[in-house]
């Protein structure tokens, strides 16, 4: 029997769906088998991550007819992991991710040809990402996810202000926590990107420290007080805390539950210890299966255009019965990811009193949420680094610049800043504008 | 306490495997889980997508029965296929499958129709917590639905087909304690504090209190104060929105000022400003309670009764006498120095133990008086039941082979729905007379290429008939007759991959009693990616 002649039978299913017209059919679609030859042999796609969401994203693409397939995860395979990853056994414990998924999807799923990429997504650069028709994330990095839906705007090619269609690479995005999930396509440039919706995602719920150090009153807080002041004062191990190391985590729960007795604290759990030191998320099959299959689906559509995609952001959560929710996320016109190149992009500060310091405050803050950004100013005559934490030595030497007021630091209004920051591949250029000048 | 040999509690294998779940569903969850038996009836893409995500959780044991062969088509769409199993029993080339994704779990099959099973062994589901049937013919449906009915086993029936997905959960009674709403009810008890929370509210003397310390004080303390400074002016509580307002202003004026004499901005008042719509209703027992308490089932106890409707009705009896249900005993976090915080929970805690004691003492009569024996509900099924007795549920559905029979009871309300053009309910009455065609051609409408223009005549008469006897004058459009119809029958992996996710949930919402199942048909529309439910 011929490899062709397997396929053919195979993908009868999809076949019915991609060689049939029907009335209610996307206007686009033009049924032929053309179709089911192209997303089998020419639409590559790109899978981040092969956790909870990847494996069933590779399994979900293998059975629609996908067949070149890469999947990029820098993790390796851990006990915890198996109550939902399930191309995943005991013996593969310690093993990459992605080299252990690909494998069996290859394996059950003939013709279908996953090629694993053990490696952050960082270490690809444009021409590596650009061979791809789709990216689908199944990420629970933030930072990943920007990066990435960053890194896919910088592909877009203008011709006179134009976007050039044939250099838009979409990207689908899911993510889960416990019963809820969400799923979400983006067309860059076009459509509402991560950037464009950053208030989405909430920053992680920290407590006041003065909180956790005077007035404890949940368990949390004690725990929270072991992990940030009691652990680096009595450094117990000589090193910073591991959540996999079971001797750290006895310590935090000793520790913890020392403090909670003498603030009469009840609630400290050895699980509830793991959970906050960790900072884990809970997960289960089911929901990963729902919003992995949504972010097929979307795939799927995109590829053959047989009907509309989602427009654009679904919500799910099936703790009460089961509830979806679909609307349009807006893009931003002035969005600092993706509104296009040649457009100026403004930032307005209050005053020119503002402290450097206060100015990386603000861009840490919830509205741009970097996480340790870089500042270089573009003055005429050359480029002059205000602040960078990154390289130690460059640190030190712009350190005091922290305390000095952005007027100070020959900023005024229509300076230009290049930002870097680890939520984006390419700098970011940005022109300041003040509201008001001290004079 | 030696501090450098920390004695943490040593976690299992299982306890570390199964970690990320058991925070959302416990061990007493997790225990129900692998004390369990589902059964799956054909095992479709759909079918071994829902049990996948079973016994990855660890579910006890699982039985697959099909009677069928595997075919070409099947592979293409079931993951735990592969080429070497066509023409083998597909149930026994599943469960070898499934069987892998987690050692923990039993499996077994049955290469048989399930039209068999049920003629030669009647009470062979007997056995099963949970069934699950997929791709059923309208026979099927009819005999399984009225033999699990008489079972009382729970039944899911569920159909993938093309980018339109179906499940209806069929289950006489459903009870859940542990129903984990979005937001917890907490009863401050502040209209009416029993006597240790009134003797600690009004133990404060706020006025005397330095602006440091006052910024210490929960709350709840402050509320209290300003409510009965508004009772006292007013008479009464606040109920309208501008009275409301009114308390708030009293809050807002009480608030110290700083040496600029601007009021400080402190968390606790601002806390007390927000909490006045909530903590004035919060202590009614909720509309859902009130019905569930006086159900039938509640009132009318019987030797038969379980233990959930035995703890009801004792807590009927305690809100009739106390007029309140049973103080939670957990507090929410608010501003507030550690030893008023801690103390204010102490308080509630205490009053919940009294509560939940008083509960247990009229279980244990009841239990008396009916026959049963003192230990089959423990004090600490009694605390559980009070600490949640806010948002206690029962799901009940009718039964779907009812619905197939001549005069549908349910038929109102599928016509009220069909007469609603944006109602997803022409997808239910198509699917329906999707199993009819089949019943009565062997084969799904566009099964073959040929055979897609014709059989949308033969599908159209297939609902025209459905429709009558359901008593709709509504029509369904022919463009959605022909959709159905190009589908073929076909299965679509991801359509089947979400709607097992769904499916696999629901199960395990059986079977833990924890979390809200579907009540009771949802409509999946991959087109659209929404789902709706209807109440059949
Ligand atoms: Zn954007």
């Amino acid at each position: 029997m011929s490899a062709e002649g397997i396929r053919s039978r195979q993908f009868s299913c999809l076949r019915k769906i991609l060689e049939r017209a029907g009335p209610v059919c996307h206007p686009d679609f033009e049924p032929s088998a053309e179709i089911l030859n192209f997303i089998s042999n020419d639409c590559k796609v790109l899978v981040i991550g092969a956790g909870g969401l990847g494996c069933e994203l590779l399994k979900n693409l293998g059975l629609m007819g996908f067949r070149d397939i890469h999947v990029i995860d820098m993790d390796t395979i851990d006990l915890s992991n198996l109550n939902r990853q399930f191309l995943f056994r005991r013996k593969d414990i310690g093993k990459p991710k992605a080299e252990v998924a690909a494998e069996f999807i290859n394996k059950r799923i003939s013709g279908c040809n996953v090629k694993p990429h053990f490696c952050k997504i960082q270490d690809f650069d444009e021409d590596f990402y650009r061979q791809f028709s789709i990216v689908i994330c199944g990420l629970d990095s933030i930072i990943a996810r920007r990066w990435i839906n960053a890194m896919l705007v910088s592909l877009l090619v203008y011709e006179e202000d134009i976007l050039d269609q044939t250099s838009l690479i979409p990207l689908i995005d899911g993510g889960t926590e416990g019963f809820k999930g969400n799923a979400r396509i983006i067309l860059p440039g076009m459509t509402a990107c991560i950037e464009c919706t950053l208030d989405l995602f909430p920053p992680q719920v920290t407590y006041p420290l003065c909180t956790i150090a005077s007035t404890p009153r949940l368990p949390e807080h004690c725990i929270e007080y072991v992990k940030l002041l009691q652990w680096p004062k009595e450094n117990p191990f000589e090193c910073s805390i591991d959540g996999d190391d079971p001797s750290h985590i006895g310590w935090i729960y000793e520790k913890s539950l020392e403090r909670a007795a003498c603030f009469s604290i009840r609630g400290v759990t050895y699980r509830l210890v793991q959970g906050v030191v960790k900072n884990i998320i809970p997960a289960v099959a089911s929901t990963n299966a729902v919003i992995a299959a949504t972010c097929v689906t979307e795939a799927f559509k995109l590829a053959s255009s047989c009907c509309s995609t989602l427009n654009n952001y679904m919500v799910f959560n099936n703790v009460d019965g089961v509830y979806t929710y679909t609307y349009e996320a807006e893009k931003k016109d002035d969005c600092f990811v993706c509104s296009p190149f040649f457009r100026v992009k403004y930032m307005d500060l209050p005053h020119d009193g503002m402290k450097l310091n206060e100015f990386i405050e603000f861009l840490s803050g919830l509205q741009y949420q970097m996480k340790n950004p870089g500042i270089v100013a573009a003055f005429a005559e050359r480029n002059r680094t205000l602040y960078m934490s990154g390289v130690p030595s460059i640190e030190e030497m712009t350190r005091d610049n922290l305390k000095k007021s952005l007027k100070e630091l020959n900023i005024i209004n229509g300076t230009k800043l290049i930002v870097t920051d680890v939520t984006r591949p390419t700098p970011l250029e940005i022109v300041i504008r003040f509201s008001e000048i001290n004079n | 306490m030696d501090s450098n040999s920390p004695k943490s509690p040593e976690q299992s294998e299982k306890t570390k495997k199964y970690d990320r779940q058991l925070r959302l569903w416990g061990d007493h969850g997790q225990f129900a889980l692998e004390t369990a038996h589902v059964c799956l009836i054909n095992a479709t893409g759909l079918g071994t997508e829902i049990l996948k995500s079973i016994i990855l959780p660890g579910i006890g044991s699982f039985t697959v029965i099909d009677g069928g062969k595997v075919r070409e088509d099947d592979i293409s769409v079931n993951f735990f296929l592969d080429e070497n199993d066509i023409g083998k029993s597909k149930a026994e080339a599943v469960t070898r499958f499934l069987l892998e994704l987690n050692p923990d779990v039993h499996g077994d099959f049955i290469d048989e129709s399930l039209q068999r099973i049920i003629e030669n062994n009647p009470s062979f589901f007997n056995s099963f917590n949970v069934v699950v049937g997929t791709a059923l013919s309208e026979l099927e449906i009819i005999l399984l639905s009225s033999k699990l009915w008489e079972l009382k086993v729970p039944l899911l029936i569920c159909r993938s087909y093309g980018f339109i997905g179906m499940a209806r959960l069929q289950i006489k009674e459903h009870t859940i304690v542990e129903s984990h709403p979005d937001n917890q009810n907490t009863s401050y008890r502040l209209l009416n504090p029993f006597p240790e929370l009134k003797t600690y509210l009004e133990s404060f003397d706020l006025d005397s209190l330095e602006l440091k310390d006052l910024a210490h004080v929960p709350f709840v303390v402050i509320l209290y104060k300003y409510l009965q400074e508004y009772r006292k002016l007013f008479g009464r509580i606040p109920k309208t929105y501008k009275e409301k307002e009114t308390l708030r202003d009293l809050i807002r004026k009480g608030m110290k000022k700083d040496e600029n004499g601007l009021p400080s901005a402190e968390e606790n008042f601002e806390e007390a400003i927000k909490a006045v719509n909530y903590v004035l209703t919060s202590d009614e027992v909720p509309k859902e309670i009130v019905k569930l308490l006086t159900d039938d089932n509640c009132v009318n106890l019987t030797t038969k009764s379980t233990s959930f409707w035995i703890m009801a009705n004792a807590l009927k009896y305690f809100v009739e006498k106390e007029g309140y249900l049973p103080v939670r005993g957990v507090l929410p976090d608010m501003t507030a120095e550690t030893k008023h915080y801690v103390k204010l929970q102490q308080i509630y805690r205490s009053q919940a133990l009294r509560d939940s004691e008083s509960v247990y003492r009229r279980v244990q009569q009841l239990l008396q008086q009916l026959n049963q024996s003192a230990d089959s509900i423990s004090e600490a099924d009694v605390k559980e039941f009070c600490k949640f007795s806010h948002d206690l549920r029962i799901v009940r559905s009718s039964c779907i082979s009812h619905e197939y029979l001549e005069k549908p009871f349910n038929s109102s309300y599928i016509v009220s729905n069909l007469d609603d053009p944006d109602s997803s309910m022409e997808y239910y009455v198509i699917l329906r007379s999707i199993e009819r065609f089949y019943s009565e051609y062997k084969e799904y409408p566009g099964n073959l290429d040929d055979h897609v223009e014709p059989d949308i005549v033969k599908l159209k008469a297939c609902v025209s008939k459905l429709l009558s006897e359901i008593g709709s004058n509504s029509i369904i459009k022919d463009d959605l007759i022909h959709e159905f119809c190009r589908y073929g029958g076909v299965e679509l992996h991801s359509v089947s991959s979400f709607l097992g996710g769904c499916i696999a949930q629901e199960v395990i919402k059986l079977l833990t009693h924890q979390f809200i199942p579907i009540n009771n048909t949802i409509i999946y529309n991959a087109v659209s990616s929404d789902i709706v439910t209807f109440c059949l």
